[in-house]
């Protein structure tokens, strides 16, 4: 008999020890079996923490195993090994790509406990009932199926989920106030002569390329249908801009990793450039002046979920629901969102967070105290607000998502030509 | 049987043979293979293209490239020459206590003691624009505003290469000098001949397979290399050891594996060009 029996009934029985354990908000004895199953997951850096596998080992019981990769290999590994994993957190715009070749298994939403509090965005694309959706692959256009085995996206809710929503949030350019000295608000200040060589850009394509639209936009030089699927007019236009930018000596340098990105505002190499949240509390935590600036076009939003590998069966997918049930519980949520990213379903994470951690990181507050991440480090004093304010300001005002086209490889090659130039 | 120096001279060559087979040949073969395949995101299809050769040779970018190589190929060859002879002169010639020479070779080894990496990234901070070498030549007065083509600049990244290569040169310049004889230099004096003379017609022709070696490792080592390119120019600059590593992360395996293939020839063209002006195997 390997089936795994929950019962509530047996907590109540139980004694001190089981009460214990039993601290969470859905609780279940396992059977002894649950101990012995492990799930491999695999994804990009962000979400991949060892102290989420440690703590699905003390609440959950099982193991689960996570590999980190860059989102390239993320991608091909989904798309090529479906055996070499369980579980895989991957983006919504990778979603796109590797659900056609079925390595991927719908999820039931009434298995998920907590899916009637997953924020709009990922439901039906509104965060708000007035909101407008943004370009590029939006999470809720390749957010469900029709059924168990569909193979193509439906438009609306269906049930059947093809990521479970885990993390997100909202990009925009990081600066240097002191070093810039007068407010920034839009994209074009990218290509500023004013920031001539003192900018920068990253040295990712799909994502660099989103940027440089969203700057060629905000310049009035291009007009794009979507910026998230661009056409190879637009593709070619773009990279002019920015080639002749290159030429002209605009970019200091172009960073590849989270480290370089850090370095480079620090040392004050560069006073502008595009940025991730966390690198700006990198910067920030060395006691040096740095913003993640809200612009008049909005943010590129990006957002990870977890997929389930379509050979997942039996047991091994009951704990993986149940793994779900757990990230949406709230714990997951409240650590990443004292990182500075936002959490599914927010107000399960409110649980997990102080009243003031809770009012600076979602309700874009005041701090009322020191302000210190997961791991311990201060990145906020007293009376500090979040850059670009609340939850409901910083994702209403996105203009466009992480997306892959359908000239991708055109655009991988152009893209390559740009940096050689 | 084994007495049969045919046989044994096979059986002794063989563990050679089967690693450069199975670690050189093939892997060199498959590359070959592999860049008239074709790819598309997620999968190489193995149908035969010349698609990868045509986008290679129909990109203005690709010459540009080719073109930045060999630029920064030269300029550190003759920059490591000129120091790398120099250090190997001082070594050979005028340091006549054996010991002081060995200590002082074995001194210039130890920034070999650390990574290739960190040798080349310790320079940012101290080339940057708030750097040290830029604050000491304002507080200095020699410059007012801070020199920007230090960092992230064709000079950086020759100047990394040079400092990473050097040895390269010294080592080998240095062993085929300590092979000449000295009378032949007494000789040229007793005839006399000055010292520049002694140089240019003595000891110069005489250390000619050192130079060619040290010139091979620099050539090959700067033409294969891309991470000091992306480095220390902040990824702003291109070799082709750079096209091959962006095509490789973007998965593009066919394209980069052409892109080897066509440096691979380069590389060999040169160094064949090379071995026209002097016979190694004779003159070692």
């Amino acid at each position: 008999m390997s089936k795994m029996r929950y019962s509530r009934r047996a907590v109540l029985k139980g004694g001190a020890a089981a009460v214990a354990a039993s601290a969470l908000p859905a609780p279940m004895v396992w059977a002894q079996e649950i101990k012995d199953i492990t799930l491999r997951q695999f994804g990009t850096g962000v979400s991949n923490l060892n102290d989420v596998a440690n703590k699905v080992k003390e609440d959950l019981g099982f193991t689960l195993e996570m590999t980190a990769l860059d989102s390239d290999s993320v991608t091909q590994r989904a798309a090529t090994q479906p055996d070499s994993f369980d579980i895989a957190d991957i983006e919504y715009w990778i979603c796109k790509k590797v659900w056609p070749t079925g390595n991927l298994q719908a999820m039931d939403t009434s298995k998920i406990a907590n899916y009637d509090k997953i924020v709009g965005i990922f439901r039906d694309g509104k965060l708000t009932p007035e909101s407008t959706i943004a370009q590029g692959t939006a999470p809720h256009s390749v957010g469900f199926v029709d059924g168990p085995g569909g193979t193509s996206f439906a438009t609306e809710e269906t049930g059947w989920m093809t990521l479970i929503p885990t993390i997100y949030n909202a990009d925009t350019l990081g600066i240097r106030p002191d070093l810039i000295g007068r407010p920034i608000e839009t994209w074009a200040e990218l290509l500023n002569p004013e920031f001539k060589g003192k900018a920068s850009i990253l040295d990712i394509s799909s994502i660099g390329i989103m940027d440089m639209a969203m700057v060629c936009e905000a310049m009035g030089e291009i007009q794009y249908g979507d910026k998230g699927n661009m056409t190879r007019e637009e593709i070619d236009k773009t990279m002019a801009i920015f080639t002749e930018a290159k030429k002209n000596g605009q970019f200091r340098a172009f960073w590849k990793t989270f480290d370089e990105s850090v370095n480079l505002m620090a040392s004050g190499e560069v006073v502008i450039q595009s940025m991730w949240s966390p690198a700006i509390t990198a910067v920030k935590s060395r006691g040096i002046e740095c913003v993640y600036q809200p612009l008049k076009e909005g943010y590129r939003s990006w957002g990870g979920g977890i997929g389930l590998s379509s050979s997942l069966s039996g047991m091994e997918l009951d704990a993986a629901y149940e793994y779900i049930n757990w990230y949406l519980s709230g714990w997951v949520g409240g650590y990443l969102m004292r990182q500075g990213y936002y959490s599914a379903v927010p107000e399960t994470s409110k649980n997990f967070m102080t009243e003031n951690e809770w009012g600076y990181w979602f309700e874009g507050k005041p701090a009322t105290d020191v302000i210190t991440s997961p791991t311990g480090d201060v990145l906020a004093q007293a009376g500090e607000t979040r850059d670009g304010g609340s939850f409901y300001d910083r994702m209403g005002s996105v203009a466009c998502w992480n997306a892959v086209m359908d000239e991708n490889q055109y655009m991988v090659r152009k893209w390559n030509e740009f940096i050689a130039s | 049987m084994l007495k049969n120096r045919h046989i044994q001279g096979w059986l002794q060559a063989s563990p050679l043979t089967l690693i450069l087979i199975g670690f050189l040949i093939l892997p060199i073969i498959t590359i070959v293979v592999v860049s008239f395949w074709q790819a598309t995101e997620f999968s190489i299809i193995p149908a035969f293209t010349l698609e990868n050769y045509e986008f290679l040779f129909g990109s203005p970018v690709t010459y540009k490239v080719f073109f930045a190589t060999f630029k920064y190929a030269a300029i550190t060859w003759a920059l490591t020459l000129l120091i790398g002879f120099t250090v190997a002169y001082y070594l050979a010639f005028h340091i006549q206590n054996q010991t002081t020479q060995i200590a002082l070779f074995l001194l210039c080894t130890i920034p070999f003691w650390t990574s290739n990496i960190i040798r080349m990234i310790s320079w940012i901070p101290f080339l940057g624009r708030n750097g040290i070498a830029n604050s000491m030549l304002q507080s200095w007065g020699v410059i007012d505003q801070p020199l920007e083509w230090l960092l992230y600049s064709d000079f950086s990244v020759i100047l990394a290469f040079v400092h990473l290569y050097t040895l390269f040169m010294v080592v080998p310049i240095f062993n085929t000098m300590t092979r000449i004889d000295h009378s032949l230099i007494e000789a040229a004096r007793d005839n006399g001949a000055s010292g520049f003379q002694t140089l240019i017609h003595v000891i110069l022709p005489l250390t000619k397979p050192g130079i060619m070696i040290g010139t091979i490792f620099v050539l090959t080592l700067v033409m294969g290399d891309f991470i000091t390119v992306r480095f220390m120019s902040g990824s702003q600059k291109a070799n082709v050891g750079r096209l091959i590593s962006n095509d490789i992360s973007l998965l593009q395996y066919p394209s980069a594996a052409a892109t080897a293939v066509i440096l691979l020839i380069t590389v060999l063209i040169v160094i064949g060009i090379l071995l026209r002006f002097v016979d190694i195997r004779k003159e070692l």
